[in-house]
């Protein structure tokens, strides 16, 4: 074991059950801000913070939550590897107090393992609140590492969570030994011995174990050592044990874990014989919201709810933010009067600024609510529930359950949703999973669709938009189905859906204003950023040559969009405004609204442009076009990231391309001739 | 018999678990494993399931649950 030099930097790893508060911990110890919410699966992707205690600095690394070192998943396989493989110096485990049974299996592989651990209690509030009690000293003795309770809600315990990392930091630790019998033991003891001068940091004990228990990754780094012996030896012992007794090794080895867990909790734990009425309120709540007829029209109900909500209470805010860009503007137009300012630098401030970006911006509040909306959803514990709601007809799309969440993630952004699908463990559910997530509506679609409806369909501003949401679900599935049938490597038999359900929980106000904030201001960050530079360059290009009318056919916008309008005559919007917009529209779709702004002359102006440019119908195409064609660039570069392979990012780009125009194509057509 | 034919409400016992190697351990390793006594939460025929291990709420897609065999306890509830 290492030994810690003063003034080194003290590794510490969370690690633990999904859902169990890993990534609250982390953001009590370190200040930080990772994301957290009520379901299992929040994390996918290890996050390093660090904090100093006692003239100590500490790095602290959250990981995803799993529930054993075999790694299922990419989620799982990031938790595993960097324990195994990193060797952080502490490794703090975080477990759900109320579960402790459950949550000690994987506590019992870090101890063979042979790590320096701390084992953390949390949600020690609940537990408490129950009327719960716990022997520590004694889960202390019987598992020979030291016991915390925390409160990653209350923020309780944490200093006492320092303090002993400090403590255990350099430790050598007097660890337990699962005793699996004699059998088993005897054969524990043959292949440990043909592992004799093996080099490798883990105890021989655990290098058996994972032969006796077929673990493939190590299985393969003893062989590459040349130690084939070993794993020949385990593999004679266990088909001598399997023989002899006619149980299944794997099995029998997990049960002699549990039965030393339950022996251990039996003893130091008391907890009262579960208050029925209390603990059955999320599941009186569950035989609703997961009943068989139930559960899909809720669903429905929700989303209808939230895409209302979305934009009459974001309406609200509309006109003072409205009045606000008026007033900045007539201030700005002024002042620059009074300074004697070139032409092009009012051009710039009045068309690029105030146009561009202040034409994204004014939906900044629709944002805000829709993110609250999902925070709510995600903190409130629904997220797992509808995943098992779906199931079934994700199955019958060819989609396992899980794909559901990545899906109402997707209405946020799809970068996290394309991301989340890491925790699928079939290569082939989760490829298709990320295949179809561009075409889920995200909230950077939605200022395109408030910019029209709110001139064009004020009467029926929300069906127009909740429709626009269902057809990205309908492109969505249909696309499933296609692929499903079409290409080879996606067929075969969906995996099917085992998730944990946590216990709904009504989330503190001040959790999902955060929550919301957090990706709020990523919008802000992005209006300010990716928009701000597009809207220059779109500028910049309506304004030269210098020569020609600002933002007209003669423009350099006006050139390059008058190249491309004529493919859009079938679908409706055969202009060049139009074509640059949906250009633009690639780097960020908001640039669609940007643009507009721009080129128009400011969002005061486009109530009375737009209508001359589009009709109902061209409109609504548009809109339709805008949601589809293509991802955007940071989802692009996602999808790349997560397959890993530029011919499906090529694909999924070409694919959207062309299941957006035609769409659009499809829906004017037809309009044209009903009308 | 496979938990598909559980009612709600009531206590059960696995008694073994039918599928793939890599099916059986993740179950094992989510808690469900041979002597461990679930209480069954929700059930509405064919489609999925939800059981209870403890405090723990697990949800079974459809193809799951039928295979995990259980036998029933005959202990009122709340009673050990
Ligand atoms: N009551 C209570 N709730 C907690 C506590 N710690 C965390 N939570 C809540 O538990 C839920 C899960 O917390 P996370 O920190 O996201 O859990 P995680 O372990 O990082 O989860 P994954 O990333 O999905 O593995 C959130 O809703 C938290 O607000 C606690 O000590 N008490
Ligand atoms: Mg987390």
């Amino acid at each position: 074991m290492k030994t810690i030099e003063k003034n080194k930097v003290i590794t510490v790893a969370l690690a633990g059950n999904p859902n169990t508060g890993k990534s609250t911990i982390f953001n009590a110890l370190t200040g930080g801000r990772a994301h957290v919410g009520n379901w299992p699966g929040v994390t996918v992707e290890k996050k390093e913070g660090s904090f100093k205690y006692n003239d100590q600095s500490f790095s602290v690394i959250d990981l995803p939550g799993t529930y054993s070192l075999t790694g299922y998943s990419i989620d799982e396989r990031i938790a595993r590897d960097f324990i195994v493989r990193k060797r952080p110096d502490v490794i703090v485990s975080v477990t759900d107090s109320t579960n402790l049974e459950r949550n000690l299996y994987l506590l019992t592989s870090l101890i063979e393992l042979g790590v320096n651990l701390i084992l953390d209690l949390n949600m020690i509030d609940i537990f408490e609140e129950r009327k719960g009690e716990i022997d520590i000293k004694k889960i202390e003795e019987a598992l020979g590492i030291p016991v915390v309770l925390t409160s990653g809600l209350k923020n309780t315990g944490i200093e006492k969570l320092k303090d002993t990392i400090i403590k255990t930091g350099g430790k050598n630790q007097g660890y337990l030994k699962i005793d699996y019998g004699p059998d088993i033991e005897k054969a524990i003891e043959n292949v440990e011995l043909q592992l004799a001068g093996i080099n490798s940091p883990y105890p021989k004990r655990f290098l058996a174990l994972k032969i006796l228990e077929g673990d493939i990754e190590i299985i393969e780094e003893i062989k590459r050592q040349g130690f084939d012996n070993a794993v020949q030896a385990g593999v004679y012992e266990t088909s001598k044990l399997e023989k002899e007794f006619g149980f299944d090794l794997e099995t029998e080895i997990i049960e002699k874990r549990y039965g030393l867990i339950q022996s251990i909790v039996r003893r130091s734990v008391y907890k009262p014989a579960y208050a029925e009425e209390k603990l059955s309120t999320s599941d009186k709540i569950d035989r609703i919201l997961t009943n068989r007829w139930l559960g899909i029209p809720v669903f429905a109900l929700m989303m209808w709810i939230t895409f209302q909500l979305t934009f009459t209470l974001g309406g609200l805010f509309a006109d003072y933010i409205d009045a606000f860009f008026g007033w900045f503007s007539g201030l700005s137009s002024g002042w620059l009067k009074e300074i004697n300012a070139p032409s092009w630098i009012s051009s710039f401030i009045s068309n690029g600024i105030i146009g561009g970006v202040g034409s994204v911006l004014i939906f900044l509040p629709n944002i805000m609510i829709l993110f609250l909306l999902l925070s709510f959803l995600e903190d409130v514990g629904y997220m797992a529930r509808a995943a098992f709601v779906m199931d079934r007809i994700m199955h019958a799309i060819g989609l396992p359950g899980r794909s559901f969440i990545s899906i109402i993630l997707g209405f946020g952004c799809n970068v996290p949703a394309v991301m989340s699908t890491r925790t699928i463990s079939s290569e082939k559910d989760r490829l298709l999973t990320i295949l179809i997530n561009p075409f889920i509506s995200c909230s950077a679609r939605l200022p395109v669709y408030l910019l029209f409806t709110g001139i064009l369909f004020t009467k029926n501003q929300g069906l127009v938009v909740f429709s626009l949401y269902t057809l990205g679900i309908l492109v969505a599935v249909l696309s499933a189905k296609l692929f499903k049938w079409t290409i080879p490597i996606l067929k075969g038999p969906v995996s099917p859906l085992v998730m944990e359900l946590p216990p709904y929980r009504i989330p503190s106000a001040l959790g999902v204003i955060i929550h919301m904030w957090e990706r709020s201001s990523l919008f802000l960050k992005k209006a300010g950023t990716i928009i701000f530079a597009g809207v220059i360059v779109i500028w910049f290009l309506a304004s030269f040559p210098l020569s020609a009318e600002y933002a007209g056919e003669a423009s350099l916008a006006g050139q390059l969009g008058k190249f491309i309008a004529p493919i859009f005559r079938p679908a409706g919007f055969p202009f060049w405004q139009a074509a640059v917009a949906l250009f633009f529209g690639i780097i960020a779709k908001e640039i669609v609204v940007g643009t507009f702004g721009t080129l128009f002359g400011g969002e005061g102006k486009l109530a009375a442009v737009i209508p001359v440019y589009f009709s109902q119908l061209s409109a609504y195409s548009f809109m339709v076009m805008s949601l589809l064609y293509i991802p955007c660039i940071a989802s692009i570069g996602v999808i790349y990231r997560e397959t890993n392979s530029w011919k499906w990012t090529a694909f999924s780009v070409f694919y959207s391309v062309l299941a957006g125009y035609l769409t659009a194509v499809l829906i004017y057509q037809i309009g044209s001739f009903l009308l | 018999m496979p938990l598909t034919y559980c009612k709600p409400g009531e206590q059960f016992q696995v008694t073994s678990l039918y599928g793939g190697q890599g099916f059986i351990k993740r179950l094992f390793e989510m808690g469900i494993h041979p002597g461990v006594i679930l209480k069954v939460i929700a059930n509405s025929g064919k489609g999925p399931v939800i059981v209870g291990l403890d405090d723990t709420r697990i949800g079974l897609g459809q193809g799951m649950a039928g295979k995990i065999m259980v036998k029933p306890l005959n202990i009122k509830e709340g009673v050990r």
